[in-house]
C-alpha cells in the first residue's frame, strides 16, 4: 500500500486486492495533457503529472505527510470541530453540508496542522484542504492555524502553510470574515517574535485566505499555474466586462508582479523549503549555519537540488 | 425626493409630501391648518415607527445602502474639528475610495480615515463606489502609522460594497493591501476605534476595520459577503438575496447578539440620513467616551486586550 493510500480513510480506501485483480483507480487521466498515468507511480511523484508537470490537487494531510519528515510527526489541534452558529441554510442545511464533507474527506474540518521536522529542521506546518468545502476558512480553521502559530512561537519554530482556498466560508457568516483578522494577528506576534512565515499557495488560493495569511509571508511561495488573487476570475469578468488575459492570476503572472518570491515545483519543495528556512533561522546562535542533512525521500526526482542545499 | 426613497419609504414619503403641501397653503393663504398639519404630522411619525419598527434584515440592507445616507465626509465635519484631508500612498496614486487625515476630537488630535462613496453620478464614478483598490489601503496603512508614530488615536468609518475586483486591482497586489493592514492594524501602539456607518463589505470593510472597539450604527451591515454574492454563489439565482441576508445575520442587532461587535448606535426615527446631525452627535458622544475608556490602558494592556479579542473570534467547539 502507497503512502497516499495509507492516509486515506479506511471507509473511502479501496481495498481492491480482494475481490478483483485489477483495482480502481489504478489509471489516472492528466486533465492538463490527458495523458493515462499509473496511479502509484503518480502518488511517488506528489501527484505531479511526469508528461507535462501538472500538479494536481492534494489534500491537506497528504501534503503534510508529504512534506514533513516522517518521524516525530504531532497532529495539533485535532479536537476542534466546526458548528453553525447561524443555523444556516440555502439550498442545503450548512450542518449537513459539514457532515457530507466529514464523510467524503474523513477530516473534521478544511485544514490540518503538524509540528514535526523538515530534513530535520523543527517547524510547524498547516495545510488547507481544498476538498472540504472548497478549503474555505471558517472557525475552526481560524483557530486550528492559530494552534499552529502558537505551537511555533512556543517552540520557537518556523511556521510555513501550505494554502488551497476558495476564501472565507460564507455559511459561518461573520465569524468566518473575522478568521482572517484573528490569523493576521497571529502572523503579527511571529513577526514580533522573530520567526519566520512562509506561505506556500497552491491551486486555488482566492479571496479571505489570499487576503489574509495566504500573503503575509515572510516568503511567499506558489506552485507552477497555481490561480491566486483576491477576487475569482469570473467576478472580475463580471465587473469589467471584457475577457481576462491567459495567464491572468496564475503564478508566473504574480511573480511577475512582484506578489511572490518565487515559484517552486512540488517534488523541490522540501528541499527548497528547508534551504530557505535555515538560511532565516541562520541568524542565531553564533550566526554559522551547520552542515544540513541530505534530502532522501524524493529520489523520484531526476534532478533534485538537494545537494545544493545548506 | 423623486427616486431617492426605498419602496417601503413610500407611504412616509407621501405623507410627507401631503404635509408640504398643506404647510405651503397654511402660510400663503393664511389658513388655520394647524390643527390638520399636527394631525399629519403625528401620523407621520406613528407611520415611520411602523415601518421601522418590524424591518427585515433585506431592509436594513437596503437602509445600509441608501442614497440619502450620510457617508464619511458627512460626518466628519460634524464629529471632528481641524480636519485636514491628506492624499496618496507614495507608491502609486490617490484612491478616491478612501479618504483619510488629520483632525481634533473633543480637543483631542487624531486620525481619522474612512471609505467614501459618490453621491452623484459624476461622484459615484470619482469615489470608485467606494470601492477601494490596493492604493487605497496602502494610503490607510501609511496614515494609520503615522498615526502611530505621533501617539494619535485612529477613527475610521466603514461604508464599502467590498474591495473593487479589477484587473488592476489584481496585479498591483489587491490581497496584499488588504492581509497587510490586518497584521499592522493589530499592533500599533495607539487606540483604534471602528465604527461601521454604512456597508460593511467583506474583506473590503475588514481592511480598516481592526481595532480595539467595533461599533455600527443601528441600520448599518457588516458581512462576509454582500447578499447578492451570496445569493448567486449558495442559492444559484441573485434574486434569493433577500433570504441570504436573512441568513447572513448582518445587522447590527444580530451581530451585537454574537457578540462580533462591541455597540449598537441607534440611529434617528427613520434613519440616519433624516437626521444627520442628530445621528453624528450620537456617533460623536460614544467615539468619546470609548476613547476615554482606552486611554485609561496602558499601551501594552490595550494591545494585549485588542489581541485577546481577536483571538476570542470564532464559533467552535472542544472535544
Amino acid at each position: 500500500m502507497s503512502w497516499f493510500q495509507k492516509l486515506m480513510p479506511s471507509r473511502i480506501r479501496t481495498e481492491g486486492g480482494k475481490s478483483r485483480k485489477v483495482p480502481d483507480g489504478l489509471w489516472t487521466k492528466c486533465k492538463a495533457c490527458e495523458a493515462v498515468l499509473y496511479r502509484p507511480e503518480l502518488e511517488r511523484a506528489l501527484m505531479v503529472c511526469p508528461k507535462c508537470d501538472h500538479h494536481m490537487a492534494l489534500t491537506g494531510r497528504a501534503r503534510l505527510a508529504a512534506f514533513l519528515d516522517e518521524d516525530g510527526r504531532i497532529e495539533l489541534g485535532q479536537n476542534l470541530r466546526p458548528t453553525d452558529p447561524l443555523r444556516f441554510r440555502d439550498t442545503k442545511r450548512y450542518r449537513d453540508r459539514l457532515i457530507a464533507a466529514q464523510k467524503s474527506t474523513g477530516e473534521t474540518d478544511a485544514m490540518v496542522v503538524m509540528r514535526g521536522a523538515l530534513m530535520e529542521l523543527p517547524l510547524t506546518a498547516c495545510a488547507f484542504d481544498f476538498k472540504f468545502m472548497g478549503g474555505s476558512m471558517g472557525s475552526v480553521v481560524g483557530e486550528r492555524f492559530m494552534v499552529g502559530v502558537n505551537s511555533a512561537l512556543e517552540h520557537r519554530q518556523p511556521l510555513v502553510c501550505f494554502a488551497s482556498s476558495g476564501g472565507a466560508r460564507m455559511q459561518e457568516g461573520l465569524f468566518s470574515l473575522m478568521q482572517m483578522a484573528k490569523t493576521s494577528a497571529g502572523l503579527a506576534k511571529m513577526a514580533e517574535a522573530g520567526l519566520p512565515f512562509v506561505s506556500v499557495l497552491t491551486h486555488p488560493t482566492t479571496g479571505g485566505v489570499s487576503a489574509s495569511l495566504g500573503m503575509l509571508g515572510d516568503i511567499n511561495v506558489a506552485e507552477p499555474n497555481a490561480l491566486i488573487g483576491f477576487a475569482g476570475p469570473r467576478v472580475i469578468e463580471q465587473t469589467v466586462r471584457e475577457q481576462l488575459p491567459e495567464g491572468f492570476q496564475r503564478s508566473e503572472f504574480l511573480l511577475e508582479k512582484g506578489a511572490i518570491d518565487l515559484i517552486v515545483d512540488r517534488r523541490e519543495l522540501r528541499a527548497k523549503l528547508h534551504q530557505l528556512l535555515s538560511l532565516l533561522m541562520g541568524g542565531r546562535g553564533d550566526g554559522r549555519l551547520r552542515e544540513g542533512p541530505v534530502e532522501s525521500i524524493d529520489a523520484a526526482v531526476e534532478e533534485s537540488p538537494a545537494d545544493g542545499v545548506d | 425626493m423623486t427616486s431617492n426613497h426605498l419602496d417601503f419609504e413610500q407611504p412616509i414619503v407621501e405623507l410627507e409630501a401631503k404635509l408640504a403641501e398643506l404647510r405651503n397653503v397654511g402660510t400663503s393663504q393664511e389658513l388655520n391648518l394647524d390643527e390638520e398639519i399636527q394631525r399629519l404630522e403625528a401620523k407621520c411619525a406613528e407611520r415611520i415607527e411602523s415601518v421601522f419598527s418590524g424591518l427585515t434584515d433585506w431592509q436594513v440592507s437596503q437602509m445600509a445602502r441608501h442614497p440619502e445616507r450620510p457617508y464619511t465626509l458627512d460626518y466628519i465635519p460634524r464629529v471632528f474639528d481641524r480636519f485636514q484631508e491628506l492624499h496618496g500612498d507614495r507608491m502609486f496614486a490617490d484612491d478616491h475610495a478612501i479618504v483619510g487625515g488629520l483632525a481634533a476630537i473633543d480637543g483631542r488630535a487624531c486620525m481619522v480615515i474612512g471609505h467614501q462613496k459618490g453621491r452623484d453620478t459624476k461622484e459615484k464614478i470619482h469615489r470608485n463606489f467606494g470601492m477601494p483598490r490596493p492604493e487605497g489601503y496602502r494610503k490607510a496603512k501609511r496614515l494609520m502609522e503615522m498615526a502611530n508614530r505621533f501617539g494619535l488615536p485612529i477613527f475610521t468609518f466603514i461604508d464599502t460594497p467590498g474591495a473593487y475586483p479589477g484587473v488592476g486591482a489584481e496585479e498591483r497586489g489587491q490581497s496584499e493591501a488588504i492581509a497587510r493592514n490586518l497584521l499592522v492594524m493589530a499592533r500599533l501602539r495607539v487606540p483604534i476605534i471602528c465604527t461601521v456607518i454604512g456597508e460593511g463589505g467583506s474583506g473590503g470593510a475588514l481592511a480598516i476595520g481592526v481595532g480595539d472597539r467595533t461599533n455600527m450604527l443601528q441600520y448599518s451591515i457588516y458581512s462576509v459577503i454582500s447578499p447578492e454574492g451570496c445569493a448567486s454563489i449558495l442559492y444559484k439565482s441573485a434574486d434569493k438575496a433577500e433570504i441570504a441576508a436573512g441568513a447572513l445575520g448582518l445587522t447590527a442587532e444580530k451581530l451585537k447578539a454574537q457578540g462580533l461587535i462591541d455597540s449598537v448606535i441607534r440611529e434617528p426615527l427613520g434613519g440616519a440620513h433624516r437626521n444627520p446631525d442628530e445621528m453624528a452627535q450620537r456617533l460623536k458622544e460614544l467615539l468619546v467616551s470609548q476613547l476615554e475608556t482606552l486611554d485609561r490602558m496602558t499601551d501594552s494592556e490595550r494591545l494585549e486586550a485588542r489581541y485577546d479579542r481577536l483571538m476570542q473570534l470564532g464559533a467552535l467547539e472542544r472535544e
